[in-house]
């Protein structure tokens, strides 16, 4: 097996809108994923992270450049490929009329699995998942973790190569996405590959080997979370916020204080070496910030630099 | 938590295309599992239905039609001349319902089809395996209404039924097809209410299932001729009551393969379309 899971060049997506324009979602980008890694896609909605990810599933057709998915093409592989993936859905679409067990064994069914086979993974996915003691319950009863958990276990029955995660954890409490980041830093280190888009960083930052931070369709940065953080940010970053519109003001006296000063609707980011220093400074100054903090930078921070927005709007 | 097997899948289970007989197969545990669950409403409304439909039309209101059988096609009664219709368009409705709602719940709000399609199943299997489906419940219904009308004296040859009940499976087998075409370009549901009021409704009342389509006079007859569900009808009857010409059989049955086959094609692309974008 050859050690490049995805390879694309100059991958492009276009669709045509009820409009009759067409609209390129992803426009030129280049890949490359390796076996055993975890890879991300960070972008905000709308960067073509999604359209990206359905073209590696193989469901959506390129609209132009080349794409190989475990060596092969998907223009004409796509079963073949297919039966090799995983992959987790940004909304769950867990069948509601099967109970917990079928939902897994039947989709193992749909990969051409012997029974028996199936029904040992199944067992074996229900204990992952912990979902164990829910195997007969329909899935309208399971909570949203639950559901995710499921939904993950589901793409893992046929023991893929690669795992495609479209945002896993959108819509999730803190808690569950503990509990799934969990799973999927045992399935990293069980050597699957995992490919991931996500609008949050601090997931980006926790699971991925390697990253490329796209918006607009195009990619903007591309490498490891510290080594993006290192290039395109400073160590530490103070926030301080102040009464509503004298942000830009306030921006001014002390914007000689950090490399640079980001000034946002409801706050100052001051990029920085020394957090503290810039905040005593600030105090020195004659001003008082009505909530200070001082934090590392994110890879948050890199994608305001690099786009001048935040991830989430 | 449990540990997790990784590792590559054989190539067996992993071909570079999928057979489309290997692909439908695959999905027999999920259909199963619905039926398992459907079954008993299937049984009871396959019954109920019709048994409603011959006891309202043929035998309440078919009590004061006295006609000659040569205006009723050759039926000895009005009981006789309406069951292979009404059969024929038991079918349709039958298939219509099948795949209108249903297809559209698993393109957009279960999202079923967006899972099936993500493993190594091609649209081509999934219309497949759906469309068999309907193909099950088409045979159940058209078998036990067939079945409970026997005893009526509705039949009059030993093989007229059995013919007879595969025009109507035939007959329901086209509009499924056709519908389902209908079903994966409709955005939302109201098409199917247009459907049903300006389609569906009309081709039960006026495709002869209740009266002679003669009645209509020259152009309503020959429009009501056209028509997919007219075919089924007079195939149904025309064997029931072993009045059977055979090259209008021929054409009928030619048309409503054609048909058919037609709305195999425009289904597979209707969902490739739809979900491969």
């Amino acid at each position: 097996m050859t050690d490049s899971m995805i390879t694309a060049r100059g991958l492009r997506k276009k669709f045509r809108q009820n409009s009759g324009e067409s609209f390129e979602a992803v426009k030129g980008i280049d890949l490359d994923v390796r076996k055993g890694e975890a890879f991300g896609l960070l972008g905000p909605n709308g960067a073509g992270k999604s359209s990206t990810m359905r073209m590696v599933a193989s469901v959506s057709p390129i609209s132009g450049g080349e794409l190989r998915i475990l060596g092969m093409d998907p223009a004409v592989d796509g079963p073949a490929i297919r039966g090799r993936l995983g992959v987790c859905p940004q909304e769950d679409n867990l069948d509601q009329e099967l109970n917990v067990f079928d939902n897994l064994y039947i989709y193992g069914r749909y990969f051409g699995l012997p029974k028996q086979v199936v029904r040992e993974r199944v067992v074996e996915l229900l204990e992952f998942a912990k979902l164990t003691e829910k195997a007969k319950s329909k899935v309208e009863e399971l909570s949203g973790g639950m559901k995710r958990r499921l939904t993950i276990a589901r793409s893992l029955i046929n023991r893929p190569d690669l795992l495609l995660l479209d945002e896993p954890t959108t819509g999730l409490d803190p808690q569950a996405r503990h509990v799934l980041w969990d799973q999927l830093f045992r399935l990293k280190h069980a050597g699957v590959t995992l490919v991931l888009s996500t609008h949050y960083m601090d997931e980006a930052e926790q699971l991925c080997d390697r990253l490329v931070v796209m918006d607009k369709g195009v990619i903007v940065a591309e490498g490891a979370p510290l080594d993006l953080i290192r290039t395109h940010s400073t160590r530490e970053v103070a926030e301080l916020r102040f009464g509503a519109g004298e942000h830009a003001d306030h921006a001014e006296v002390i914007g000689d204080l950090g490399e640079r000063v980001e000034v946002l609707p409801d706050r100052l980011l001051v990029y920085t070496h020394d957090g503290e220093e810039v905040l005593a400074k600030t105090h020195e100054r004659g001003l008082q910030p009505l909530a200070t903090l001082v934090r590392r930078s994110t890879l948050e921070d890199v994608f305001l630099r690099l786009t001048g927005r935040t991830l989430v709007d | 938590m449990g540990a997790i097997s990784t590792g590559p899948i054989s190539e067996a289970v992993a071909p570079r295309d999928l057979p489309f007989k290997e692909g439908v197969l695959r999905q027999v545990d999920y259909w199963a599992t619905l039926w398992a669950r459907t079954w008993r409403g299937v049984v009871v409304s396959s019954f109920l239905s019709p048994f409603l439909y011959v006891l309202a039309m043929g035998v309440l209101l078919g009590g004061f039609v006295a006609a000659d059988p040569d205006q009723l096609e050759g039926a000895p009664s009005y009981l006789a001349f309406v069951v292979p219709g009404l059969i024929a368009s038991h079918a349709m409705q039958t298939a219509v319902s099948e795949t209108t709602w249903p297809v559209m719940g698993m393109i957009k709000w279960q999202r079923i089809y967006e899972s099936m399609l993500a493993t190594p199943l091609q649209p081509r299997h999934v219309v497949g395996a759906h469309l068999a489906s309907v193909a099950l419940h088409l045979t159940a219904t058209c078998a036990l209404f067939t079945a409970v009308m026997a005893p009526f004296g509705v039949y009059e040859s030993w093989w007229g039924p059995f013919l007879a009940f595969a025009s109507q499976v035939l007959c329901g087998m086209t509009f499924a097809t056709l519908v389902y075409a209908f079903a994966t370009r409709s955005r939302s549901e109201e098409s199917f209410g247009v459907l049903f009021r300006l389609g569906v409704f009309p081709l039960f009342l006026f495709s002869g299932a209740f009266f002679p389509v003669s009645n209509l006079g020259d152009v309503g007859s020959w429009l009501a001729r056209l028509t997919p569900l007219w075919q089924g009808v007079n195939l149904s009857r025309m064997f029931a009551l072993d009045h059977v010409t055979w090259w209008v059989a021929g054409v009928n049955v030619a048309v409503l393969v054609v048909l058919m086959l037609l709305g195999w094609r425009w289904s597979v692309s209707g969902l490739t379309k739809r979900m491969i974008t």
